[in-house]
């Protein structure tokens, strides 16, 4: 076999053939990917798919610089192969899940266990790590919590008030996303991607909408694709408006937590103005919008936009200006640019970092090709870094958001989507409020999904949580928390 | 100078809470549709145009009889209303969906075209929780977002609290569950046990589509589809997600706070 010497290259939203995907036997593919990330890229998405009793590798890498994606593959893989965690951490959660869907084994790996599976009536969360030691004790938290929230059970190693290591474990919410998906499109896909993670109703239904595009071969109308960018603005906006306020609340300072619980309400409202629900269900379809953003309802719009942005500038102000709220945010949870590198942090934790990572410059797709967004990158890694990077996009939002409105092109608001391609690959981002959403779709001979890939940024930062919370009080655990704001849902799928 | 801007600001801005129950309910955003109504008689004898385009299989039809929509699975695409030719499937604009039983939320029999909304409490129960209900919210299997717009119950704008409804950290400490999800076979146990925890008498309240029925995860093998499977359920309450004024209207409809006082 003629062994091919680079990964195969693709832009974000467009497909190519799978036979057009690049081949090795699973040793040198592990080694190719690992040379791909070590000229600089990115692991996005790294996954089975099952061919007869054997599976087949599939990574994706960025090259965020580039502004291109990478795509390879590995011949049929029956039982193991050489762990790529090893040389490359980012890599560990990926490993785990293809272990747990396919039952091949990465040789090697440090913390081989379930993510998601179900045990009975529980997820197989198998051992926790432990430390041990005489002072040393373990707090069980979840998965039912003390507030509103979804279920995760989190294991903390403690000397005293001191995490030493806080294991998460999660799968409460696995409801069986991606199986369901297979042989599809269907009635119920769109339904199914618009909950992936209810908070990023926008950012999932578009990677999807792009996803059966591409693998078409057509383009949604601009107009279509300027509402699709502004609903995302507006879903970035609401999400982390309501947590700069859940951040104050943390570590109660209540002005700012009770304006910013309002205001976060306010621009879930503007989404409902557009389609009619806070979170944006029905409004992006294959092909288009099924909704205008007619003028006078985009005048509306604008007038209560720039309202709530002037109200959030004031509460945000106080948050900054107040000795106690810094003093408990700096220092708080950091994360150094280096670790973010290696576990593959994306989005705001990501940015907070100081890594200039944001799929909207980097691989732009739709609108994004004509109208950008500066990336707001915060140095530090800390509570405050997320925080002010935050409060940069909420900004810079509101300014692209205030621009748009003022500039709507003109034309149809939705095409036929088009029958997806056979035997094809497609690659979807889009940069969701917590960071890069991941579609990749692997339609069979009859242009069904024959593998239907999701993954939400939460999957490449609940270590970045779990990192941060190293050598902190375990009382800072909320704030830490707050300040990722991950999903379980996207994560458990 | 910052605590006394601070202060100012909230002078200026004075009470946020909404006038609602006494006062008008706040307007649901004019693209939001409300209750769906199905009139029986417009219903056209050997039409199934609507059965194909429900994501959730929510629609059902038996020959000679009009289409029978189950509000409990419906996630309010409206993709049935925009393809009816009769309009018999409607939007009502209406916001109120609780209802107590199961079979209130099916729509499409005679007399049965709209939800037959949630009766209060029995006279004893609502002695005891009438004026003070502490709930335990269980997240188990949904997406998070009947959880936001339960959240936002909580901000000065809706003021939960006012009622007497306050949602407490400990099972031991309720008076029954607030239910999202679907019902994952993961997190069985967990509601199992917590409700378990919570002291009789107890309610138990399912949100949204999935809480009701499995919502857009229905038949899948991961989740059960539903509360009822697992739990006894007192009120279920409709939507994907419902509104928060969906949600409020139920609970005090529960209470019978919302019924004028004899």
């Amino acid at each position: 076999m003629n062994l091919p010497r680079a990964f195969a290259t693709l832009s974000n939203g467009t497909s190519l053939p799978w036979a057009e995907v690049p081949e090795w036997l699973a040793d040198e593919f592990v080694a190719a990917t690992a040379a791909e990330l070590e000229r600089g890229g990115r692991l996005c998405a790294w996954f089975g798919v099952p061919e007869g009793a054997a599976t087949r590798l599939v990574a994706i890498v960025a090259f965020d610089a580039d502004n291109t994606l990478t795509v390879g593959r590995s011949t049929h893989v029956k039982d193991r192969y050489p762990s790529l965690t090893l040389a490359h951490p980012q890599a560990h959660l990926f490993e785990r899940e293809v272990w747990e869907q396919h039952g091949i084994e990465p040789v090697g790996h440090p913390w081989l266990k379930p993510v998601r599976r179900q045990n009975g009536d529980r997820p197989a969360t198998g051992e926790f790590f432990q430390v041990e030691g005489r002072e040393v004790h373990e707090v069980a938290v979840g998965p039912v919590h003390a507030g509103i929230i979804e279920p995760g059970h989190f294991r903390f190693q403690c000397n005293g008030e001191e995490v030493l290591h806080l294991e998460i474990a999660l799968g409460y919410q696995h409801r069986g996303v991606e199986a369901a998906l297979v042989n599809g499109p269907n009635r119920a896909t769109l339904s199914q991607m618009e909950t992936v993670a209810g908070d990023t109703t926008i950012g999932h239904a578009t990677a999807y909408a792009m996803t059966l595009e591409a693998l078409a071969g057509t383009e949604a109308p601009l107009r279509a694709q300027w509402l699709r960018a502004i609903a995302l603005e507006l879903e970035r906006l609401a999400n982390h408006v309501g947590d700069l306020g859940a951040l104050a609340n943390d570590v109660a300072f209540l002005p700012t937590s009770a304006a910013c619980g309002k205001i976060r309400g306010d621009f879930l409202n503007l989404t409902a103005m557009i389609c009619g629900n806070r979170f944006g269900r029905g409004l992006v379809r294959p092909g288009g919008c099924r909704l205008d953003l007619e003028p006078e309802r985009a005048g509306q719009l604008r007038e209560q936009l720039t309202a709530a942005l002037a109200d959030v500038a004031e509460a945000a102000a106080w948050l900054w200006d107040s000795n106690s709220v810094r003093a408990r945010f700096e220092s708080t949870g950091a994360v150094s640019a280096e670790q973010a590198a290696e576990m593959g942090l994306v989005g705001p934790a990501a940015r907070a970092s100081g890594l200039v990572r944001d799929v909207r410059f980097d691989h732009p797709a739709g609108w994004h090709r004509f109208a950008q967004i500066p990336v707001a990158v915060w140095p530090g890694g800390d509570v405050l870094a997320r925080a002010q990077v935050r409060w940069l996009e909420i900004q810079r939002s509101g300014k692209f958001l205030e621009e748009q409105l003022a500039t709507p092109p003109d034309g149809e608001l939705q095409i036929e989507a088009g029958q997806p391609a056979n035997d094809t690959l497609s690659v979807a981002l889009v940069e969701g409020w917590r960071g890069e959403v991941c579609h990749v779709a692997l339609t069979d001979g009859a242009g069904r999904f024959r593998r239907y890939k999701i993954v939400d940024p939460s999957f490449h930062n609940w270590t970045g949580l779990a990192l941060a919370l190293r050598g902190q009080a375990i009382s800072d655990f909320p704030l830490c928390n707050k300040s990722f704001n991950l999903s379980y849902c996207g994560f458990d799928l | 100078m910052f605590a006394h801007q601070t202060l100012l600001h909230r002078l200026q801005h004075g009470c946020q809470t909404m006038a609602y129950p006494e006062g008008p309910a706040p307007a649901l955003p004019d693209r939001h549709g409300g209750a769906l109504r199905v009139e029986t008689t417009k219903c056209a004898e050997g039409c199934d145009a609507c059965l194909p385009v429900c994501p959730t299989h929510a629609i059902t039809r038996l020959p000679g009889n009009p289409a029978l929509l189950d509000l409990g699975r419906c996630i309010f695409c409206a993709g049935c209303v925009e393809v009816c030719p009769t309009h018999a499937i409607t939007q009502t604009g209406d916001h109120r969906m609780a209802t107590r039983h199961r079979e209130d939320l099916l729509l499409g029999k005679p007399g049965e075209e709209q939800v037959r909304l949630a009766a209060a409490l029995d006279e004893k129960l609502r002695k005891l929780l009438g004026r003070s209900l502490r709930l335990r919210q269980v997240s188990a299997g949904g997406c998070n977002a009947c959880e936001a717009d339960t959240n936002v119950l909580g901000t000065i704008g809706w003021d939960l609290s006012r009622f007497g409804i306050q949602f407490v950290a400990s099972p031991r400490h309720a008076d029954g569950l607030l239910i999202t999800g679907a019902v994952s076979q993961n997190m069985k146990l967990a509601l199992q046990k917590t409700y378990a925890a919570v002291p009789p008498p107890k309610l138990v309240i399912a949100v949204g589509a999935c809480a009701i029925s499995g919502g857009p995860f229905v038949g899948h093998p991961e989740v059960c589809n539903g509360t009822t499977a697992v739990l006894p359920v007192d009120l279920f309450i409709p939507g994907c997600p419902p509104h928060p004024l969906t949600i409020l209207d139920g609970l005090l409809r529960l209470l019978g706070r919302l019924e004028k006082p004899e």
